[in-house]
């Protein structure tokens, strides 16, 4: 099988996770390679745990089922950490990306990580000083970019201003409001 | 427009419905087939569609109307999921019965109860056997494709019946996945413009439809509908032919995943066909001869192709995401072990019901699956025919 690269997000319903996951999805469509997107559904209300996933991959992807061993986890809550099990079937080399006002070491004593890498940053406060209200989505994606280069930031960019644009037609204010905040999460994320 | 996008399963089906661009769409919500009736209801509020969208307050209503529709002459369509398709379950025998040409939607949901919305086949099993003809899509793309197709199928002469597409709740549905898509025109062109044969508002030719019947006639019109299903077969061949040479991608009765030389071989419909293929891909890394048939025409039964694709194969196991009470295995198991049964081959056949209400099936579970395959094959014995997999006992 080809490789494929897993991502699981944490989140809280409202925050975004499932729109961000298809975001993703779009944007690493647009550069040519194979991608799913999805959340799990289940009884969600605002405020409750859930989980979206997201698998890439140069080739084809035949597998439906659910992520269980992600190389990738993104957690869009603080209060999710010691809550939500976010390093449950994560290897040892995954990599953590957490929107929280704690450092990566404080973070990685709270989870006990060993040896994966993990990068930080307060995606509430950008998000609140860029959109104007605390929607961590958009600058957690930015992160995502430059913890894993997957795609070349400006070239995101331009996607993601396309579909920004397509679906706040009528709100440019909220379009340049998230460019702005996924450029400040890409800058300010803290890595260890 | 580009031809390779990401989509998720309802906005493929959507899209497909879109370029298809029908007379008449009577449709409910439910979960998880909303999102297919709402798009589409955009594109009719924006003008992109002729459609006349019927906004009805049931499934029954919702059939009963594309019925209606479809007996004036109109190209006509519906969707829906579980409960929805259980409320539609007596119109849409008398849709096949009328010989009614209404392509419909199903993304497969678990029936209740208790209540659930996730995946499984419950709802499609249930009209099993009401005459319309059933085709299973593995992801997106095979939701497209299908959607595109079954116009043709439903209306051709030879065949004149209902055709429900099906896809996976919220596996396939609602889950982003990258896919082709063909050009408006090239859709336009393929589907053509509907003639209906005999239809109510033709004036000048006027008939009755849906009469009283008895024991006169409803024997040979039944007997009739089950000609229709089996010219279907050589339709859905043809169409599936011809449909690859505008989109590159050929389909028939069944796919056969690297069975010319399988030992073992697993049987599924839907998104699991492709978690099955990926682990036979692995498996044949490990010098076991796996292979996966995918159905994606589960009515009229593909039953020659079937008997075909598995003769050579020592071990079969049956995938069922649905459950049939008669405590000797789900719906496909019986239909898969009876065509097996002339061969006289000894292929050993087992059954394991999976995923219902959505309980994940996992790669694991489906290495599971081929290793207990592997065991029947070289102890020729089977302790257990029908089994449960991913289930807490």
């Amino acid at each position: 099988m080809a490789k494929v690269l897993e991502i699981r997000w944490h989140a809280r319903g409202g925050q975004g996770a499932k729109t961000a996951a298809l975001m993703l999805a779009e944007s690493v469509a647009e550069m040519g390679k194979y991608v799913q997107g999805f959340p799990e559904y289940g009884p969600e209300r605002m405020g409750a745990p859930i989980q979206a996933f997201n698998r890439i991959s140069d080739e084809p992807i035949y597998i439906h089922s659910n992520v269980i061993n992600p190389n990738i986890v993104i957690v869009l809550d603080p209060t999710l950490i010691g809550k939500a099990n976010v390093t449950e079937g994560v290897p040892e080399d995954g990599i953590y990306i957490i929107n929280t006002t704690k450092t990566p070491a404080e973070v990685r004593e709270m989870l006990g990580i060993k040896s994966g890498k993990i990068y930080t940053l307060d995606a509430n406060q950008i998000s609140l000083e860029t959109i104007g209200r605390a929607i961590p989505n958009t600058p957690m994606m930015g992160a995502f970019i430059r913890a894993t280069g997957i795609i070349p930031f400006d070239q995101f960019m331009t996607h993601m201003r396309e579909q920004l644009s397509k679906k706040f037609k009528s709100k440019p204010e909220v379009i340049e409001g998230n460019l702005k905040a996924i450029e400040r999460a890409y800058r300010e994320v803290n890595a260890e | 427009m580009k031809s390779k996008v990401a989509l998720t399963g309802n906005e493929a089906v959507a899209q497909a419905m879109k370029q298809i661009n029908p007379d008449v769409v009577a449709a409910y919500p439910i979960t998880p087939q909303t999102e297919i009736v709402q798009i589409f209801s955009s594109f009719v509020a924006n003008g992109e569609v002729d459609t006349e969208f019927v906004a009805v307050e049931s499934e029954h209503s919702a059939m009963s109307a594309a019925i209606g529709a479809a007996a004036g002459g109109a190209r006509a369509m519906t969707a829906t999921s579980s409960q929805g398709l259980a409320l539609m379950f007596e119109v849409v025998y008398i849709a096949a019965s009328m010989r009614l040409p209404i392509v419909f939607p199903v993304v497969n949901r678990a029936l209740s109860g208790p209540i659930n919305i996730h995946c499984d086949h419950s709802d499609a099993m249930g009209l099993r056997d009401s005459g319309v003809i059933q085709l299973f899509s593995e992801n997106a793309q095979e939701a497209y494709d299908n959607m595109i197709q079954a116009v043709r199928i439903a209306e051709h002469s030879d065949v004149r019946l209902p055709v429900m597409v099906n896809m996976d709740g919220f596996i396939t549905s609602h889950a982003m996945d990258v896919l082709e898509v063909l050009d408006d025109e090239t859709v336009r062109n393929f589907v053509g413009t509907y003639v209906p044969e005999d239809y109510l508002l033709d004036a000048e030719n006027p008939i009755s439809i849906g009469n009283f019947d008895m024991y006169d006639f409803y024997f040979e019109h039944k007997r009739q509908q089950v000609e229709a299903m089996k010219a279907a077969k050589e339709v859905i061949r043809e169409i599936g032919k011809e449909f690859g040479r505008i989109s590159g991608r050929e389909y028939g009765l069944i796919e056969s995943y690297k069975l010319d030389d399988a030992d073992v071989a697993v049987v599924v419909l839907n998104s699991a066909a492709g978690t099955a293929k990926g682990v036979a891909d692995e498996l044949r890394a490990n010098g076991v001869k796996a292979g996966v048939l995918k159905p994606r025409v589960y009515r009229p039964f593909p039953q020659d192709e079937i008997r075909e694709a598995l003769k050579g194969v020592k071990a079969v196991a049956v995938l069922d995401r649905a459950e049939t009470f008669s405590t000797c295995g789900g719906p496909i198991f019986a239909d898969i072990r009876n065509v097996l049964y002339d061969l006289k081959n000894d292929i050993k056949v087992v059954n394991y019901v999976y995923g219902l209400g959505g309980r994940d099936l996992r790669l694991e579970h489906v290495a599971q699956v081929f290793e207990e395959l592997e065991n029947i094959r070289k102890t020729g014995r089977v302790d257990e025919t029908v089994k449960y997999l991913g289930l807490r006992e």
